[in-house]
């Protein structure tokens, strides 16, 4: 009985641990890469959600689907967003702390325009698979986790390939490096920055409509996620795909132990508490170099 | 040396004597109600910029230290039944530890990592309030106002002079702060804490008395806060809201002086009042987030600035 517990809450974490990346994935270019600190993050994957829900209810799109025909808008969203903290903060070197507070208020406006827009009652959104599980023995599988959990996998592949293997994506692991050495190449600093920017937002689209895939949204929904996309890229190890993949199955299989033997009550605190703790003993992350 | 008179001290009275005649004079009871939310946005204001405006480190849990101090003001007040300035005290102290805590945490995390672990630290204080049973869990926590209200002529009007003493305690707290030897090792800390390290300011104790001072403020402004809302669950207490408005004060006030955040608070938390009344709470959050975005952006100086900026234009002249 203990066992089936046990491997059950293991698969679930696995499943919400590889979501979670989803989720992590735009921060960790942000934050890891470029040094932004996107605290709004998860407020736009929140946007991603709204989106997701709004043209699922009136044309019975599927959620994902959306998600991925919604990354453009996205993306130029993420190009202007940055175009505007680069003139305002970067520019002037004061990028730190008061682009820090202009990101908690952006991300504070976007909860605010979405409970005057919406209210604060939960939304949802419908497709076929949600609801249905699958049986492996005693091991019970939701596709309402598996199919967010596939999804979140292709797109942290795509973008870890991307990064990888292009051009453009070489210069923007590069543009964390050595500014200078980039100018040398024959990059612009400014419009990597901008097209990676644009990229990290535009994740957030479908790692919105995956998140209201797995459970109904409110918009302050996306608080809780801040502790745990933190917890996710520092863990990783800042800006390593790998290891922000890691990181996230690490800290969804805690939640989802914890949630399963002490009440979901705790889970939330498990992403915060193990960024803390990440922070004070070993602040480059489990895979980072010291 | 000249000695200036100092209208600090005088004008403090005036603002106590004047709240005194206030309660006096007003019948209205709304006008203490919105007072008392305002000024406790000041006391919030004031303890932030403590630490944010004069030593340079973003906290963004203001939340978790208040949310301490109500909660301890609960716990104790339905153990002990304590009176209100026990229990005040007591979440200070509680409050201030927890601070003193995040001081040692600037040892190894600093800029953005600490501003973020501070966010942490106040949803895990968060997490433990909800599942604990004794102050109501996530169902929350009644309190009886007691009947005792002093020579006031009634609850609200105490409760109304106590958070101005409190207000005016906490000015006098951060104007010695950023006037005295302390508040020069701080702004150091602030500019560079290598270079004050190295030129021998005591980096470490400056930064600690200052995250303690921070947080026991905090505590002391959360602690009252159950008897004046009768009610409180976890989502109130640790509300972001309290978080956004103690950034957004001492940023809009500005956060190189001690007046700053005090000005801050009263300009927003006073327009905040009005907005509530005249349009709607959603609306009143949004102005906040739209004016902390507007001075970071436009004003990073803030109101003080502004008007320190325009007088020395007009004395060019």
């Amino acid at each position: 009985m203990f066992l089936d517990l046990f491997l059950n809450a293991v698969v679930a974490g696995v499943l919400l641990g590889g979501f979670y990346a989803a989720v992590a994935l735009g921060l960790s270019i942000t934050f890891g890469q470029l040094d932004i600190v996107n605290i709004a993050h998860p407020a736009f994957v929140i946007v991603g959600s709204y989106t997701a829900y709004i043209i699922n209810e009136n044309f019975g799109f599927d959620p994902i689907l959306i998600g991925v025909l919604a990354t453009p808008f996205f993306f130029a969203a993420g190009v202007l967003l940055y175009r505007f903290y680069y003139a305002t903060f970067e520019r002037t070197g004061q990028e730190s702390l008061s682009g820090l507070a202009f990101f908690f208020g952006i991300m504070f406006i976007i909860e605010v325009v979405l409970i005057m827009v919406y209210g604060v009652d939960y939304r949802l959104v419908e497709a076929g698979y949600i609801g249905k599980t699958i049986h492996f023995g005693f091991i019970t599988i939701p596709i309402r986790m598996l199919a967010p959990f596939l999804t979140a996998s292709a797109i942290t592949l795509a973008v870890y390939l991307y990064l990888s293997r292009t051009f453009n994506g070489r210069a923007i692991l590069a543009v964390s490096q050595d500014r200078l050495a980039l100018q040398l190449m024959g990059a612009d600093p400014v419009k990597i920055k901008q097209l990676a920017f644009g990229i990290a937002v535009a994740t957030a689209a479908i790692a919105g409509a995956l998140v209201i895939i797995i459970g109904p949204v409110e918009p302050s929904v996306g608080r809780l996620y801040i502790g745990r996309v933190f917890a996710i890229v520092i863990l990783g190890g800042m800006g390593s795909i790998g290891g922000t993949m890691s990181a996230a199955l690490i800290i969804g299989i805690v939640e989802s132990l914890i949630a399963t033997f002490y009440g979901p009550s705790w889970a939330p605190a498990v992403g915060f508490t193990i960024l803390l703790v990440t922070l004070a003993f070993r602040p480059q992350g489990l895979f980072g170099r010291a | 040396m000249k000695t200036k008179i100092q209208p600090f001290w005088p004008s403090m009275a005036a603002i106590f004597l004047a709240g005194f005649i206030f309660t006096e004079v007003a019948d209205n009871e709304f006008y203490f109600f919105a007072s008392y939310v305002v000024l406790q946005a000041v006391i919030m204001a004031t303890a932030w910029n403590i630490l944010g405006g004069y030593t340079g480190y973003v906290n963004f849990g203001s939340a978790g230290f208040f949310g301490v101090g109500a909660y301890t003001a609960i716990a104790l007040h339905k153990a002990f039944g304590l009176p209100l300035p026990l229990l005040i005290l007591a979440a200070a102290a509680l409050s201030g530890l927890i601070g003193l805590g995040a001081g040692y945490l600037t040892l190894r995390i600093k800029g953005v990592y600490f501003a973020i672990s501070t966010l942490a630290m106040a949803i895990v204080l968060e997490t433990i309030a909800n599942n604990w049973e004794y102050v109501g869990g996530a169902s929350g926590a009644y309190i009886l106002t007691p009947e005792d209200s002093l020579f006031f002529d009634s609850y609200i009007e105490m409760l109304f002079m106590l958070i101005l003493s409190l207000a005016i305690g906490s000015a006098i707290v951060a104007r010695y702060l950023s006037t005295s030897r302390i508040g020069q090792g701080l702004a150091a800390i602030r500019d560079d804490e290598v270079a004050a390290e190295c030129n021998g300011v005591p980096t470490l104790k400056l930064k600690l008395i200052s995250t303690s001072v921070m947080g026991a403020m905090m505590g002391v402004a959360g602690a009252p806060y159950p008897f004046f809302v009768t009610f409180v669950d976890p989502v109130s207490a640790f509300n972001l809201l309290i978080a956004i408005n103690a950034i957004a004060m001492p940023m809009i006030g500005g956060t190189a002086t001690w007046l700053g955040p005090i000005i801050g608070g009263l300009v927003v938390g006073g327009m905040q009042e009005i907005i509530t009344v005249t349009i709607s709470s959603e609306m009143n959050l949004l102005v906040v987030g739209v004016m902390l975005v507007g001075f970071i952006t436009l004003a990073p100086k803030g109101i003080v600035g502004l008007v320190q900026d325009y007088l020395k234009k007009r004395r060019a002249r």
